[in-house]
């Protein structure tokens, strides 16, 4: 495979900005699938504690910036080690938009509290968290093995997850039309599904990142997106 | 590791001495003969010296036709051995620096180079006296260049060998055509040796006395007819030294004297132009 | 560990044009086919083929030994000069063959120019190691001379520095301002194409970054080619790049494509810097 460099140290900067990624991707998968147990179990602690967690995966983007301008700096990267460490930048930016995006499903959870609960809806919730959970825990072990086929796999599964989250918002709505006094609760739960669903595009987004680190080209434009139109009545009835 | 380093300065100390002790000594001598010179030349320096002719026995008299003849032979011997050591060299160095003749010349310049005088002396005779039946200046002359163009020869290539290839090659990415490149870069940028090597070259043959012995034999009488045996300072200091008369011993002295410092003068000379251009 | 890294690297799609990929308008100002070169009985170059592009500068790297400055003095055939070397193959100058035998090297010389990695001012003054040249092939009155003098001190951007001191020795000047009086001089003479054999080896930073903008600026009106051993200066300056590895041309293609994701192992291999 890869041979090492001439220069030891320049391998040694790159395993480095390896591993924090691995940190800050295990840390992130963690949060995510905490912020959805908080919420589905009604655990306000374990919401506390992913809240508690954002800071150190702010921390790490940074490290991770500042690692890879400095080895910009010293080795002039060429080819697929400029690929490399601009690839790096952009999954740290990814993994710390999903660690917030985590964060708010936790402090939501906070405000729902023990309100009034549709079980049903978050269990809809919950599946959706397990399938966004598997696609980056997916692309994070594509990114780390270089495997392009697993994150092409990953791109084009992001559909399922746009779709999930089609039929999650029209059962929510359902809801909401039921039970004016499920509103406030639902209308927490389409902020949560929201979340997700964007955990997944950041997903597909490192799976595209990972395509151009091993080949240098890009994934086509239009990624492939799986809700069909709402129909116009259930707009209008939602209050559109 | 520190036990060694008293031993080391000692030993240090003491070569430092040998050498200087050695410098002493040979400068000693390089002293003494020129004081010698001095003290017993300069007082037969006047202006008889260059207006007389060399004197019969027990007679008074110059150098004038010895100084003359001097610079008649050591003229002809440049003007012949100059040219050809030039030409040679410039070939050797540049037309043909990689072809094999070169080594089989640059052997037998060296050979040339250290061949003894008198036998360069004895090859002319056979070349330019016998055929003609008498000694001449021109015969001198001819003997002199033999000696002289070895030299020319060997610091011209050497000179010229020294020119960075850089340096043509810049010339030449230019189109400049190969005699133009010799002629005006290389030689150019050889100047300072090419002409220290001519000096050096006559500095030597300012001073050989054995080629001329067979060749221009000598003349007591003063003549500037190339065709005629010819005298030289080298010479008129062989034949008065030997001679029984203090008169002409003390001209052997001044000759002596002339030639020496002729000779310090170009040598310094030539030292002085490499100097200014290594600058 | 998966392989679809060494399928991308192993694309071996062979150079049966000497053209890169990317074709565009210009056309190639030198075009060499199946460049075999020799040092005596030793083979340096093994069936080299590339083209330059007129007005584009393209770029030969690779380790030492690779060929490259071999490569590059096949164009002015300044290999002539040394009895055990040669060449063998085509050429092409504007579709002249220029290693045929009866070929006059003073005018391709003349018409191709070189720079060389030393800088080697000639040793007589500015001005005459400029109006040398110049004076070969052309009958120029003094004061043409002189303007040409000028503007070729003006495009190597060395006028302003030595505008009060032409008359001073070429070799007084320091090594940058050496190196752009060869450019100099190279440039008076007119010639279509420009070699650079290493020109920043022997400069410092701030020289190379000022031949560099000079290597840019004269792309306006020559064909460039430069040898260099810095990858980066590569990246910088050149539009192609040819990368060479012992004697043979491993890839050669758009610089932007070389030095991002190059089709071979070998290139990139070396460009990273994990050998040679």
């Amino acid at each position: 495979m890869m041979s090492e460099h001439i220069v030891r140290a320049y391998d040694k900067e790159l395993d480095a900005l390896g591993r924090r990624i691995a940190e800050m991707g295990g840390i992130a998968e963690k949060m995510v699938v905490d912020a959805m147990d908080a919420l589905s179990s009604v655990n306000s602690e374990l919401a506390q504690q992913v809240i508690a967690t954002d800071p150190r995966l702010d921390a790490l983007q940074r490290e991770i910036e500042e690692q890879a301008i400095l080895t910009i700096a010293r080795r002039q990267p060429m080819a697929v080690d400029l690929r490399e460490i601009i690839g790096a930048i952009r999954v740290a930016g990814d993994l710390e938009r999903v660690g917030d995006l985590a964060k708010n499903i936790a402090k939501r959870s906070v405000k729902i509290g023990a309100e009034s609960r549709v079980t049903r809806a978050v269990v809809g919730l919950k599946h959706m968290n397990d399938l966004a959970t598997e696609q980056l825990k997916d692309v994070l072990d594509a990114y780390a093995l270089h495997d392009v086929e697993r994150a092409q796999a990953v791109w084009t599964r992001d559909a399922e997850l746009d779709a999930l989250e089609d039929s999650v918002f029209r059962d929510l709505l359902t809801h909401m039309m039921e039970d004016p006094r499920n509103i406030s609760f639902c209308a927490h739960l389409l902020f949560c599904s929201k979340n997700i669903e964007r955990i997944g595009d950041h997903a597909t987004n490192i799976a595209e990142t990972v395509y151009y680190l091993v080949t240098g080209g890009t994934l086509p434009a239009d990624r492939p997106k799986g809700r069909p139109e709402a129909t116009p009545a259930q707009l209008q009835a939602a209050g559109q | 590791m520190a036990d060694l380093y008293p031993r080391r300065r000692r030993s240090n100390k003491v070569w430092t001495v040998l050498s200087l002790a050695a410098t002493a000594f040979g400068l000693g001598w390089l002293v003494f003969i020129l004081g010698a010179l001095i003290w017993n030349g300069i007082g037969g320096l006047s202006l008889d010296i260059f207006t007389k002719i060399t004197p019969p026995p027990g007679g008074e008299g110059g150098l004038l036709n010895s100084i003359v003849g001097s610079f008649i032979m050591t003229g002809i011997g440049m003007i012949i051995g100059a040219p050809i050591g030039i030409l040679a060299g410039t070939y050797m160095a540049e037309y043909g620096r990689h072809a094999a003749i070169t080594k089989v010349v640059r052997f037998i310049n060296d050979i040339l180079l250290s061949a003894p005088s008198i036998v360069v002396g004895l090859f002319v005779y056979q070349l330019c006296v016998v055929p003609f039946g008498h000694f001449s200046a021109i015969a001198g002359g001819v003997a002199l260049a033999v000696i002289a163009m070895p030299v020319i020869v060997r610091t011209t290539e050497d000179m010229l060998n020294l020119v960075p290839n850089s340096l043509r090659e810049a010339a030449s990415a230019l189109g400049m055509p190969r005699a133009l490149v010799i002629r005006r870069v290389a030689y150019r940028a050889a100047r300072a040796g090419l002409v220290t090597g001519a000096l050096l070259a006559l500095a030597r043959v300012t001073g050989e006395t054995a080629p001329l012995v067979f060749t221009a034999l000598g003349n007591l009488l003063f003549t500037a007819d190339p065709r005629q045996p010819m005298s030289s300072l080298p010479l008129i200091i062989y034949d008065f030294a030997r001679s029984p008369y203090p008169e002409q011993q003390k001209l052997a002295w001044t000759g002596a004297l002339l030639v020496t410092f002729a000779v310090l003068a170009m040598s310094i000379f030539a030292r002085v132009l490499t100097a200014r251009a290594n600058r | 560990m998966p392989s679809e890294e060494s399928s991308q690297m192993n694309d071996s799609a062979s150079i049966d044009q000497p053209s890169p990929a990317t074709s565009s308008a210009t056309r190639d100002k030198i075009l060499a086919r199946g460049l075999n070169f020799f040092y005596g009985g030793s083979r340096a170059l093994k069936d080299v083929s590339l083209s330059l592009r007129e007005r584009k500068v393209t770029a030969l790297i690779g380790p030492s030994g690779c060929g490259k400055s071999t490569l590059l003095r096949i164009f002015n055939r300044m290999y002539d000069l040394y009895p055990n070397q040669r060449a063998e193959g085509e050429v092409l100058l504007d579709g002249e063959n220029i290693l045929a035998q009866d070929l006059d090297l003073n005018l391709l010389r003349a018409r191709v120019g070189m720079v060389f990695q030393k800088p080697t001012p000639f040793p007589m003054s500015i001005y005459d190691n400029i109006a040398f040249g110049v004076k070969l092939y052309e009958k120029l009155s003094k004061s043409e001379l002189d303007s040409r003098v000028e503007s070729a001190l003006r495009r190597s951007a060395l006028w302003d520095e030595v505008k009060d001191k032409l008359a001073a020795s070429g070799l007084s000047l320091s090594g940058g301002q050496q190196q752009r009086l060869c450019i100099a001089r190279t440039v008076a003479i007119r010639p279509e194409v420009i070699l650079f054999d290493e020109p920043c080896s022997a400069l410092d930073p701030i020289s190379t970054s000022k031949i560099e903008e000079l290597i840019d600026e004269l792309t306006e009106d020559y064909t460039i080619a430069i040898v260099t051993h810095s990858m980066q200066q590569a990246a910088r300056v050149s539009e192609y790049t040819a990368f060479m590895y012992l004697g043979e041309l491993v890839e050669f293609d758009d610089t932007s494509k070389i030095f991002t994701s190059p089709r071979e192992k070998r290139t990139q291999d070396y460009i990273t810097g994990r050998f040679g």
